[in-house]
């Protein structure tokens, strides 16, 4: 594929004593779209500032087309962002915004003209180019951020959280939308987000981020269906996470059974930590099942159903379209590709019991891991 | 009902406006539409204001000229406060408020004792063999004096401004290519632009009729629009044109507060224009 643009090397982050980034090592090559994805205050916004230059790292390297910026000043490098809640200068419209960083460059009056109402264009904002930004709706100055940001063709957009002020619907948009431009620009993507839906639909890579340490970089797909740990599992959609033993390659033993699984390349009889996305399950009459449980709770999320089934005690979480009643008695099976397997990690544990269910586990866990920080 | 009540609760006020604002008003307007001496009405007082033109002019003159060397010396100080740490800007604050909890007459008197033939500084210059200067009665020492007892009333609007500058427009700035003089050029000097022009009316309103500091720091050839007044009412007993003296200055002070006031107010859209 293309080459390495940015590289950061063995970064530290540290504010007043406290260890913000521990040890960050990552390489984004060029064209890339690549996000940084963790939950509030795992390290994501200090390394996506680190790169605009709006902090110095502790110690390491931020290492740019193969020199060391560090010391580089922000208004000296071809890298333009879009900041969290916009930051648009209040006291300049729509166009001056925009043209901002091309009259500080100096360009001619009618370049700075054409390239301003191409790119009112290209973020569906033809017309508004006199507009206060007070007038603007919050999509609108986002818009405009972007705009702003992407008029000077920088190498490198760097974006935090840009749709986080915005509803669910104009986020669906504005993510397409991003992707176009970033497609039709090649301008590299370096995504701040902590919705990893977000993440994974708009992606090449994805870095998952966790008390200011990587925990897996990959491709989305393989975020998913490879998690690395407990945190990424759990932290990347819904998953039941139960203790295994790997007694050999492609074989794994867990709730008294034994399983084929994909997995291979660990220890004899190696404990471990199983994963089963919740999607993954299938029902089966019950003298079918691999494993037999007592459905507890049943909740209609519109495109499926969340169905908690009691196995000896652990409950599970399975999304299916098949309706149970509560209380009924269920079978399940589990075919090898259902079943992803991952080392013991300091996450083990701590995540993928949905024993604690409630119709609120998505705001449970997210708090848990906020406190966690 | 509820309404009838809150009402109640400003007749206090207005009853002082009235008594002390309303009614000394119209006997200002009375005097300077009256003769002296038989007390009928004439506009002969006001057609006299022409003579007094030069005052008039010598005092916006030195009330501008220490207006913008408060901006200059201000600025960068509300700047400095406002970028420290919340507790040391509380500190600063106070600092800068210190000298108007003293009396405005004490502080021109103190400059008296140090600019003065025989004062404290031209006894030290003494002390180190070097010849007395002649720091007072010299226009240059009632500049220093407006710029002394107006500076916080520069400082504190300014503060109260730059201290509400977003930090993220700056960084916006630089990473759209700004050096730190760009930056402030195209962006924190803008946005500070209604904390100047409140620092401006504060300053230059006092010291265009102000009347003691010219008094005891300039030279007797100096005489600005409020000692002129304060003559005819003391000691020249005109009080009639006195009195519309004072009514031009009134005048001349609500022109000056709404052309400022204007300025702040369009500011938004003359930058559209630009």
């Amino acid at each position: 594929m293309s080459k390495e643009l940015i590289r950061l090397q063995n970064l530290t982050m540290e504010f007043d004593g406290e260890r913000i980034l521990d040890g960050i090592n990552l390489y984004i090559k060029d064209h890339e779209f690549l996000t940084l994805l963790g939950p509030s205050g795992c390290g994501k916004t200090t390394t996506l500032r680190i790169v605009g230059g709006f902090l110095t790292p502790t110690t390491g390297e931020v290492m740019f087309d193969g020199k060391c910026i560090n010391d580089v000043p922000p208004y000296e490098r071809q890298i333009n962002t879009v900041f969290q809640r916009y930051a648009l200068f209040p006291h300049l419209n729509v166009f001056d915004n925009i043209a901002f960083g091309l009259r500080v460059a100096k360009m001619p009056k009618d370049e700075i003209t054409k390239r301003v109402n191409d790119m009112l264009e290209i973020v569906s904002l033809k017309g508004y180019g006199h507009r206060n930004i007070s007038s603007l709706s919050g999509g609108q100055q986002q818009r405009v951020a972007i705009a702003r940001a992407l008029v000077n063709e920088p190498k490198v957009l760097l974006l935090d959280e840009p749709l986080g002020a915005l509803d669910l619907r104009l986020r669906k948009d504005m993510q397409n939308e991003l992707k176009r431009i970033q497609q039709a620009t090649g301008i590299t993507f370096i995504y701040v987000t902590h919705d990893q839906e977000e993440a994974l639909s708009m992606s090449d890579t994805v870095v998952v981020m966790d008390k200011g340490r990587i925990q897996q970089i990959g491709r989305p797909e393989d975020i998913y269906n490879e998690p690395t740990n407990a945190f990424v599992a759990d932290f990347i959609g819904e998953s039941n996470i139960l203790d295994g033993v790997m007694l050999e390659d492609y074989k794994v033993r867990f709730f008294g059974r034994t399983f084929k699984c994909l997995d291979a390349g660990f220890e004899p009889n190696e404990p471990v930590d199983v994963v089963i996305r919740p999607e993954d399950i299938d029902f089966v009459p019950p003298q079918e099942g691999h494993l037999v449980g007592t459905v507890t709770s049943v909740t209609f999320k519109g495109l499926n159903y969340d169905i908690i089934v009691d196995f000896k005690g652990f409950k599970w979480l399975i999304q299916t379209t098949d309706h149970q009643p509560e209380g009924a008695t269920v079978g399940i099976r589990l075919n090898p590709e259902d079943i992803h397997i991952m080392h013991k990690s300091e996450y083990s544990g701590l995540f993928g019991d949905y024993s604690s269910y409630s119709a609120e586990y998505d705001e449970l866990t997210e708090d848990a891991a906020d406190e966690e920080e | 009902m509820k309404r009838n009540k809150s009402v109640l609760l400003s007749v206090p006020y207005i009853l002082w406006m009235v008594a002390f604002t309303l009614i000394p008003l119209g006997v200002v307007c009375y005097y300077a539409l009256t003769d002296p001496n038989t007390g009928e009405f004439t506009w002969s007082n006001i057609a006299e204001l022409g003579t007094f033109l030069p005052v008039f002019g010598e005092s916006i003159g030195y009330s501008l000229v220490s207006a913008l060397l408060c901006l200059v010396l201000g600025y960068p100080v509300a700047y400095f406060i406002a970028h420290r740490k919340p507790l040391t800007q509380k500190l600063l604050y106070m600092l800068v408020m210190l000298p108007m909890c003293m009396s405005f007459l004490l502080r021109t008197l103190a400059w008296v004792a140090l600019l003065q033939d025989t004062g404290i500084i031209n006894d030290f210059l003494e002390m180190l063999g070097l010849a007395r200067l002649p720091l007072i009665r010299h226009p240059v020492a009632v500049v220093l004096g407006m710029v002394y007892n107006y500076l916080p009333y520069m400082i504190l609007p300014l503060y109260a401004i730059i201290v509400k500058i977003d930090n993220r427009l700056i960084e916006a700035a630089e990473d759209l290519g700004c050096t730190p003089a760009q930056t402030f050029v195209k962006v924190v000097l803008p946005l500070s632009m209604p904390g100047i022009v409140s620092g401006i009316t504060m300053v230059f309103v006092p010291a265009v009729s102000t009347f003691y500091i010219s008094q005891k720091l300039g030279d007797t050839g100096t005489f600005l629009i409020g000692d002129v007044i304060e003559r005819l009412f003391k000691q020249g007993d005109n009080a009639n044109l006195g009195a519309a003296l004072s009514l031009l200055l009134m005048i001349l002070v609500f022109v000056c507060t709404g052309i400022m006031n204007k300025l702040t107010d369009s500011d938004g859209e003359e930058m559209v224009v630009v």
